[in-house]
């Protein structure tokens, strides 16, 4: 651990990247405290500017505080990227795992499965999902899961071949360990560092396809959330540039750090992988 | 065997794998029409305000929705291989005929940009190679990193602010000057303009994409065997850059473009609907704000089609841009 943060602390952005992010968590975390009332209630005079009426940001068409909408749609978007991501992993292992492991017609059935849903293009198919199921936070989930899944499959398919003929698991064959523990417990432990830093960087991604469909009104009406916020605000373009902007740059900042972060991992845990897509 | 009539072959059989992509995604889309609530009889009968149970079961059999699901999914793929993706209740037109209407636009729009994207992303990319750890390459660096974290619709709208509403240098939206109507020369300039800013948008991920590919790319050849013998022959290193190197680097920079292809028609959704630009992207949005499934099913089956189309077109490049690759 402490040789991990030796070498993670060498690349400096990641560690700017990373302060920057716990600061966002703080801010997310403590959004109640600095804005108790609800971020979709009117606070005052609309389309004030930045600065004035008391508003830090400004105030929308409706005079909602575009401070309190990015302090509260903080929650919205880290919470979505982190929890699409994980299902998206576990589906991804999933496929992944099987494929690597056993080969042959398994591997050629679920990599069939896995290269339709690459060549299907993915922000349409997640608009579809959505639109389909009707916006939640359930429903933006699955669909950005069900998108973003083949990736870690193909890593992980890749990870499983070349370790599965290492000598450390045929031993597990040699004491009668069953298949699935030895995936479960042998292989895919070995196989973590790629997945983690892979992950790091689907946040990310996750963080703008969520952004993505709230801006095209895709987003659970009842949660704020940064694209939501552009999305109401690109009509009144002419008048109150701030309520497009802010958010904005929130979003740039916050998905800027995840990737500094995934780089400074990749440096720490695996100095093998260096590509990044 | 000639190489030529390899190809001929390689195509074939490319063809013939892209077919089986193709009918998954029909089921897909099958699947996804029966996931959502209500049927076509549903929408019409909203449409129409009332409509009596008995009509409904009526309608029903004459669309033959009480079929056993199977059945439906045959009639289905039969009528999507005739290029019959249903009807739109909201336009009053066949789903095709819409979607064929829009096509030239988004056409335009990604063409400008694949050539934006890849040609500038050579260009700099090449520059960060030759120039490396200087200013340049580190500005270069930077650029993508702010690039690939910035959200497209953000980076639009930013645009419009900038270039359209302060300094008046471009329309805000459209593609065309719905006031002055203008024909030939004049016609081009105004669509030319209008298409200035969308292009920049969506090109400005892919540009920083390719810009770090081509980097890695020439980095990476620059070390190859082939280089030193070059050097050893006493070429210059202008001639080794672009002559050598630089037709190898090119080489992942296409492959990797045509990967792009699908997530481009996603990007055109978004910037699309910024702009409103009319085309397929628009279309899209629209049939999400109107509740037109029947469309947006059509617009998605659409766009899988060409990815498949054009990634088989990219391959087929391939081949003949490097005449190393096996085509057998």
């Amino acid at each position: 651990m402490a040789d991990f943060w030796r070498r993670y602390r060498r690349n400096r952005a990641a560690v700017f990247g990373l302060v920057v992010i716990i600061l966002i968590i703080i801010m997310a975390l403590t959004a109640s405290l600095f804005y108790p009332n609800d971020p979709f209630r009117l606070m005052g005079k609309p389309l004030s500017g930045p600065l004035t009426n008391g508003f830090l940001l400004g105030s929308d068409s409706l005079g909602r505080d575009v401070a309190s909408g990015i302090v509260h749609g903080a929650k919205t978007s880290l919470l979505i990227g982190f929890v699409a991501t994980i299902v998206s992993v576990f589906i991804g292992i999933f496929f992944g795992a099987f494929a690597g492991y056993f080969g042959g017609r398994v591997d050629d059935s679920l990599m069939r499965v896995t290269e339709i849903f690459q060549t299907i293009p993915s922000f349409i198919f997640a608009i579809l999902l959505v639109a389909i199921m009707k916006p939640s936070i359930g429903s933006i989930v699955i669909a950005i899961a069900v998108v973003s899944w083949p990736g870690v499959a193909r890593l992980v398919r890749g990870e499983f071949l070349a370790l599965k003929n290492r000598e450390f698991v045929q031993a597990c064959h040699t004491l009668g360990m069953s298949d699935f523990r030895i995936m479960l417990r042998e292989i895919l432990p070995n196989c973590l560092s790629p997945i983690i830093v892979v992950g790091s960087l689907m946040v990310a991604t996750a963080i703008l396809i969520e952004s993505g469909l709230a801006f095209l009104g895709l987003g659970d009406p009842n949660i704020m959330s940064w694209g939501f916020l552009i999305g109401a605000g690109r009509t009144m373009l002419r008048s109150a540039w701030w309520v497009c902007t802010f958010p904005g740059v929130a979003i740039l900042i916050t998905v800027l750090a995840i990737n500094l972060i995934g780089e400074g991992l990749n440096d720490a845990l695996n100095p093998r992988l260096k590509e990044r897509q | 065997m000639t190489r030529s009539s390899k190809i001929f072959r390689y195509v074939g059989k490319r063809l013939l794998q892209g077919v089986p992509i193709i009918i998954a995604i029909v089921v897909i889309n099958f699947f996804l029409l029966n996931l959502a609530e209500g049927d076509a009889v549903d929408v019409l009968a909203g449409e129409a305000g009332s409509a009596t149970p008995e009509y409904m079961e009526q309608l029903r059999k004459r669309f033959g929705l009480d079929q056993p699901l199977p059945v439906q999914l045959m009639v289905y793929l039969k009528n999507v291989l005739s290029l019959d993706l249903g009807y739109s209740f909201r336009h009053e037109m066949p789903v095709n005929a819409l979607i064929f209407d829009r096509f030239a636009a988004t056409g335009l729009l990604m063409t400008s940009t694949i050539i934006l994207a890849v040609g500038f992303g050579i260009l700099l990319g090449l520059l960060a190679a030759m120039r490396l750890n200087t200013w340049k390459d580190n500005i270069i660096t930077v650029f993508a990193l702010i690039t690939y974290a910035t959200p497209l619709f953000w980076v639009g709208l930013m645009m419009i602010v900038v270039f359209s509403l302060n300094l008046g240098w471009f329309p805000t939206s459209g593609m065309t000057n719905v006031a002055a109507f203008y024909e030939g020369w004049d016609y081009v300039v105004d669509v030319s303009r209008h298409l200035v800013l969308p292009t920049i948008t969506l090109s400005l991920f892919y540009l920083a994409l390719y810009t770090r590919m081509m980097r890695a790319s020439m980095l990476e050849q620059y070390g190859q065997d082939y280089v030193v013998t070059a050097r050893a022959k006493g070429l210059t290193e202008r001639r080794i850059t672009y002559v050598h190197v630089l037709r190898n680097a090119l080489l992942p920079v296409v492959t990797m473009a045509g990967v792009q292809v699908g997530a481009l028609i996603g990007g055109s959704v978004i910037v699309e609907s910024v702009f409103a630009w009319p085309g397929l992207g628009m279309l899209a949005f629209e049939s999400l704000f109107a509740r037109d499934l029947n469309l947006l099913l059509g617009i998605f089956l659409l766009s899988s089609m060409l990815v498949v189309a054009v990634n088989l077109i990219v391959d087929i490049i391939y081949c003949f841009l490097d005449p190393r690759i096996e085509v057998n």
